[in-house]
């Protein structure tokens, strides 16, 4: 558990004083993900440890919450960041600025299981898999078994992580 | 408090967002039946709500007039093709429904408004389309149509255009309690994995916009519906199916105990709003 807290800022910063092979080894390390059930949530829902290690990437987040078939984050939320996506709903509160109201740490409880921050709120949980009444398969309406898939994979939750970290009020 | 953090995040997500609440347009049929689409809401909701209001009010005004005149409502044809199908002899008995029932706009008169309801002698809660179905098998000796197929959605229509204009009025007391309460209970069960509730969309934000859509207080009293999107008749099952597959749950059989339970529900959250179907959707 522990080489999980390591930052990216230092294993970068280790592996460009070690040399390849142990930058090698260092990501194979980082590279292990927290699985959905391993996920320490904080007090508030916040989550401090890097669900994969590796730095999200904002634009492949912007992407992903988008996109009906991945995160769907605009479904209920508005944000003008996107603008160019059609269509932003009207359940949640705008996202402008959540960079500025949140930190990382909270932003990946949010998006992992909201309802660890918000008890009851509407929004889903990206990153659960068990735990549901009548588990489906997907969008199917057949059934699932569960462990689901995640909505989100690690990674992808990384990226949308960044990604909210952007949006900061002008 | 809930409604007013919803309501400053929809003026802050305005620019983006088309629709705004329900409106307040008034709805008269032909120049003639006029609707009661927003009415107080029925006793057992009031905990929860003042107005009930019928999913019209939620559409484009294109939309709406489509519903206005039966000469442009895309439903009607198939109105149509039932009046014959209600003429029709069919199955091993030699019936039709007329052979029975006569005339249908005499005999069914206010039938839709009270549906689903208690049969004594079956000792379960039908739906209409439970009735139709056990009309073609024991009066008729013919098969049963599917529960959300074109035939069925049509004799509905057929049927519930004779109520147009009377108040929804389905009994929850009595022997349907029980399965009321369980239909109540099901509306309130966030389901699947994105674990949500019909009352998280239907309850809690209509008015609001979920991506394109304008989301209504997810009533009955117009159904069965003619959606622009699929054009044709839709059953309340059928959207039943199709909102919770949305939740990514497995969702129930149209038809089902569960459905019928939740029929009956859903069917009294509009009680007091008039009959309209068949209405139209986008
Ligand atoms: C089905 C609706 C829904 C979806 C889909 C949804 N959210 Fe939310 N979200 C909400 C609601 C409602 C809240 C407000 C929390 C509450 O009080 O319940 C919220 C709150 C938030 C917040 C805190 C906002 C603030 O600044 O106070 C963030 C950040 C957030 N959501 C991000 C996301 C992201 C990212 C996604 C997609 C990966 C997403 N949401 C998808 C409904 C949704
Ligand atoms: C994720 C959101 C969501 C959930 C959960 C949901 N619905 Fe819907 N429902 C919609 C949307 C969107 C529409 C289309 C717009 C409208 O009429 O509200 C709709 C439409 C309907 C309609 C058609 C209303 C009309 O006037 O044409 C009915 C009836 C309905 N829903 C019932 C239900 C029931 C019952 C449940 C629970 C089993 C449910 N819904 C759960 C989103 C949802």
């Amino acid at each position: 558990m522990k080489h999980l807290t390591v930052t990216l800022a230092q294993a970068a910063g280790l592996a460009a004083t070690m040399g390849a092979g142990l930058a090698l080894a260092g990501t194979a390390a980082l590279a292990e993900e927290v699985a959905p059930n391993a996920v320490q949530y904080g007090e508030y829902g916040e989550v401090e440890t890097s669900l994969t290690g590796v730095p999200g990437d904002a634009e492949a987040g912007a992407v992903i919450a988008g996109s009906k078939s991945k995160g769907n984050c605009v479904a209920c939320h508005q944000v003008s960041a996107l603008a160019d996506v059609p269509f932003h709903g009207e359940i949640g509160p705008s996202l402008d600025g959540a960079g500025d109201r949140w930190t990382a740490a909270e932003l990946r409880g949010l998006v992992a299981n909201a309802k660890k921050t918000f008890e009851g709120t509407m929004m889903p949980a990206f990153y659960k898999v068990e735990g549901f009444i009548r588990p489906g398969d997907a969008y199917t309406g057949k059934a699932g078994t569960e462990p689901l898939p995640p909505i989100l994979t690690a990674q992808e939750i990384e990226d949308v992580v960044a990604f909210l970290e952007t949006l900061k009020e002008e | 408090m809930k409604r007013q953090v919803i309501a400053a995040a929809a003026a802050l997500a305005l620019p983006f967002a088309a629709g705004a609440g329900p409106d307040d347009d008034t709805l008269v049929v032909n120049d003639e039946i006029e609707m009661v689409t927003k009415a107080a809401a029925p006793e057992h909701l009031s905990d929860v709500m003042d107005e009930i209001m019928s999913g019209w009010h939620f559409r484009s005004d294109e939309t709406q007039a489509l519903q206005m005149d039966d000469f442009e409502n895309p439903a009607m044809v198939f109105v149509d093709q039932a009046l014959e199908t209600w003429e029709t002899v069919e199955g091993s008995k030699g019936k039709s429904c007329a052979a029975c029932h006569g005339d249908v706009e005499e005999s069914m008169a206010g039938v839709r408004a009270v549906y689903p309801k208690w049969n004594e002698t079956a000792g379960e809660v039908r739906t209409l389309n439970m009735q139709i179905n056990d009309c073609r098998e024991t009066q008729m000796g013919a098969e049963p149509w599917k529960y959300t197929g074109g035939k069925m959605a049509a004799m509905e229509a057929l049927i519930s255009v004779q109520s147009r204009g009377l108040p929804v009025n389905v009994a929850i007391d009595g022997p349907a309690q029980s399965v009321w309460e369980k239909g109540r209970e099901m509306y309130y069960t966030r389901t699947g994995q994105l674990e949500l509730s019909c009352a998280n969309c239907h309850e809690d934000n209509y008015g609001n916009m979920i991506r394109a859509d304008h989301l209504s207080q997810g009533q009955i009293n117009g159904f069965p519906v003619y959606r622009l999107k699929n054009t044709k008749l839709n059953t309340a099952h059928a959207r039943f199916k199709g909102c919770v597959r949305d939740t990514r749950a497995e969702t129930y059989a149209p038809g089902s105990e569960e459905f019928v339970a939740l029929e009956l529900y859903v069917a009294s959250r509009g009680n007091g709003l008039s009959v309209e179907a068949p209405s139209v959707r986008n």
